[in-house]
């Protein structure tokens, strides 16, 4: 029997369910797939979930909103290849909760930036950009270098991230902040943290100031960003979709 | 999950039919002479509303 | 009965005023502020779900009430809960946002807390408009109000499921996404476009249908185009998300899909300006002596160029240039200030005097300049934007002839430097027509003589 239209108009519910029908079709076909179809993400080796100090760095770059002005996905055409680097995989951010892709480039893509500059020039541009790149329009952060990193909850934020599927052993949980400790002291010891991640970059990364400043764990976190996969490794066909 | 995703994999299917015949209804229930009366009068609703 | 359905309103309607009041000032904007990435959620929030947002509480209520012969479901107290309700959530999360509490996914920044004070209030709001709509005593339901219901329900759905977060603990304020990576991507875009697609497009087109006819006192152009629009517009809006992720991580099929459907949706989203510019046919003249009237009709024009727009820089041959660029925040804002922020100029031009029983608002004149002002703040705005934005694309990927990039990453920066203070200023006329706005609102409201012709006396009796 053929609904007449007059029953939807009159009728506010059953107008209302058939609205969220068609508004939920879309969705539907177009986010449901990515979780199931294997191929979304790319079978590559190297990604592992964030140290605990790269994890605090992490979220000190969501607070500041640094997504706003900086991407974090290089496109696959010629120019951003060189100037960037390799173009982005799914698989480098199946970690990051949320994502940090950006939508916009006031200033350059960071997806690729680990490694590139020193650890000095980062605290000196993050602290006066001006001083370091003179045309810059970015706002300086002077108080990430002097404010000490708050990082007694790190288990927690660990934990809470393995509950929506990041896959933080007991061992990671257990020793979270003796990781965080070794990744930035000179003093400590870093052979455990390097074997549960490996590739982790380790080092006083502000030299202007003591203990664990804020500036350490933004840099920790810059300093690692696209260098966990090897892409020369890789053989071409792992890396279709 | 797993019915939302055998929902998600029958709507990839068939979602094209569904749209054209939603449209075609739509069109249809829309643009029939027999209703052009009635619709004249609910465009009139708001310009009746002082009371 | 309908004098306190009146009252109702017009207290609801205050809400509406004294916040948008408050917003405009935020609506000045540019980068020389110390920490961009903080005022920027404040920004976009403010525009979009403080200004916006009170915008379509305040009219749904009055549209709903009238079209439907009804009083407001929940009466005053339940209204009265969802207008403060929701002023409550854009404190909280606009603080939020200074103090650096952000979940970082655009337009949706505030944090797990403030997101289920938000379900709270807008369970509370559908429950009190489809109560209306239920009870209502005209057998049918009108179109502004199928646009007003689709606004309520799809955002409650997009809301929910992209907010979905793992708190770090009960008494703070840092939660985990449930989603991550490609599919997080997905599902913040599929959100992102339909926090345009329906709070920003949908809603406002139910103000649309309503003020339009009201303030030309003619019927809307045609109906059935208007019911075609509706089913057309909310089926294709919802697929269009994944355009903002042309060329990145994203399955290329989900990229094909977004494309397919936003040029798509290119066809109803004009049908609906048709439909809007000529319910005016036969009326034109009402644009020279109803400035309010111009604010509409212009918003519709801006609507119907936004949407061709969009569509075009969703072709990923264009995206590839306009994507990362100020392309992109030029046509936000032909949208923002063009479209929502002039519907909503237009409605509030008729709505005050109605709600306040003035005969007329306080100055005609200021109407006018209100409307030149604004549209050359606009005109600045955009045009800017497309210059520099189509530039710095264009920089970006230019080789000199030994086959190097031609330019480094800070050459295009210093490069756009004058577009930014046009831009500027732009905003600046933007807001100032905003102020001027508000004084004569106030004036209007405070009871002070009209300089309009019609006798204020008449209208004081009947009230």
């Amino acid at each position: 029997m053929f609904i007449r239209h007059e029953a939807i108009e009159k009728n506010a519910i059953l107008m209302l369910v058939l609205t969220l029908i068609t508004v939920s079709i879309g969705g539907i076909v177009q986010i449901i797939p990515l979780f199931t179809i294997e191929s979304t993400i790319e079978r590559v080796d190297g990604v592992r979930p964030y140290t605990p100090l790269e994890l605090m760095g992490r979220n000190i770059y969501v607070r500041e909103g640094c997504y706003l002005c900086h991407s974090q996905q290089i496109r696959p055409f010629k120019d951003e290849v060189e100037r960037y680097g390799h173009y982005s995989l799914a698989a480098e951010s199946m970690y990051d909760k949320p994502f940090q892709w950006g939508s916009k480039r006031t200033g350059p893509d960071l997806a690729r930036v680990g490694g590139r500059y020193s650890n000095d020039w980062h605290v000196q541009h993050l602290t006066s950009p001006r001083a370091v790149v003179p045309e810059s329009v970015m706002p300086a952060y002077p108080f990430l270098a002097e404010r000490k990193l708050e990082a007694r909850d790190i288990a927690r934020h660990l934990k809470s991230l393995r509950s929506v599927g990041v896959p933080y052993t007991d061992e990671m949980i257990d020793n979270a902040a003796a990781d965080l400790d070794a990744q930035v002291n000179p003093d400590a010891d870093p052979t455990a943290l390097l074997k549960r991640y490996p590739r982790a970059v380790v080092g006083k990364f502000n030299s202007q100031a003591e203990g664990v400043t804020e500036m350490d764990a933004l840099v920790a976190y810059l300093q690692m960003l696209g260098t966990l996969v090897r892409i020369s490794d890789i053989p071409p066909e792992r890396l279709r979709q | 999950m797993s019915t939302l995703v055998s929902i998600g994999e029958l709507l990839s299917t068939l979602w094209t039919v569904w749209a054209v015949g939603l449209f075609a209804g739509i069109g249809y229930w829309a643009l029939r002479p027999g209703n052009r009366q009635r619709f004249e009068r609910d465009a009139q609703i708001p310009l009746n509303d002082e009371r | 009965m309908v004098l306190t359905m009146f009252w109702g309103v017009a207290a609801f309607t205050a809400g509406v005023v004294i916040a948008a009041q408050l917003v405009w000032p935020q609506l000045s904007f540019d980068s020389e502020y110390l920490t961009f990435g903080r005022l920027r959620p404040l920004h976009t929030s403010a525009a979009i779900f403080a200004f916006g947002g009170t915008a379509l509480i305040g009219t749904s209520f009055h549209v709903v009430q009238r079209t439907c012969r009804a009083q407001l479901f929940g009466g005053a107290p339940l209204g009265w809960f969802i207008v403060l309700g929701y002023q409550f959530f854009i404190v909280i999360a606009a603080t939020g946002y200074l103090l650096g509490i952000t979940q970082s996914k655009e337009y949706a920044e505030p944090e797990w807390y403030a997101d289920i004070w938000l379900t709270i209030v807008w369970v509370a709001y559908l429950i009190a408009y489809l109560g209306t709509v239920l009870k209502r005593e005209e057998p049918h339901i009108y179109v502004a109000n199928w646009f007003y219901l689709a606004f309520i329900i799809t955002i409650a759905m997009l809301h929910i499921v992209n907010n979905l977060t793992m708190p770090v603990s009960f008494f703070g304020t840092k939660s985990y996404s449930a989603w991550s990576g490609v599919q997080d991507a997905m599902i913040q875009w599929w959100y992102g476009h339909n926090a345009v697609g329906f709070f920003l497009t949908a809603a406002f087109l139910g103000m649309m249908y309503y003020f339009i006819p009201k303030a030309a006192n003619r019927p809307v152009y045609s109906y059935r185009l208007s019911i075609v629009h509706f089913w057309s517009l909310v089926f294709i809006y919802i697929w269009a998300g994944p355009h903002h992720l042309h060329y990145t991580s994203l399955p290329d099929w989900a990229q094909t899909l977004g494309m397919v459907f936003s040029v798509m949706l290119w066809m109803p989203s004009w049908g609906g300006m048709i439909n809007g510019l000529m319910t005016l046919s036969g009326a034109w003249d009402k644009l020279r002596t109803d400035p309010g009237l111009r604010f509409s009709v212009t918003a519709v024009g801006f609507y119907g160029m936004a949407t061709f727009e969009g569509p075009v820089m969703s072709i990923k041959a264009v995206n590839s240039l306009s994507h990362y660029t100020d392309w992109t925040i030029g046509h936000v804002h032909s949208g923002a200030l063009g479209w929502v922020a002039f519907i909503v100029f237009g409605s509030m031009y008729y709505l005050v005097p109605v709600l306040w029983k003035r005969p007329a608002m306080w100055s005609t004149r200021l109407i006018g300049w209100h409307y030149w002002i604004s549209t050359l703040g606009i005109v600045l705005y955009i045009s800017s934007m497309w210059v520099s934005g189509i530039m710095q694309g264009l920089m970006w990927r230019a080789y000199d002839e030994l086959g190097f990039l031609q330019y480094s990453f800070v050459e295009t920066v210093a490069a756009m430097h004058p577009f930014y203070f046009i831009r500027l200023l732009g905003g600046v006329l933007f807001l100032s027509g905003g102020l001027i706005m508000a004084f004569n609102m106030w004036r209007t409201v405070r009871g002070d003589k009209a300089q309009a012709v019609v006798p204020a006396a008449t209208a004081a009796v009947a009230a």
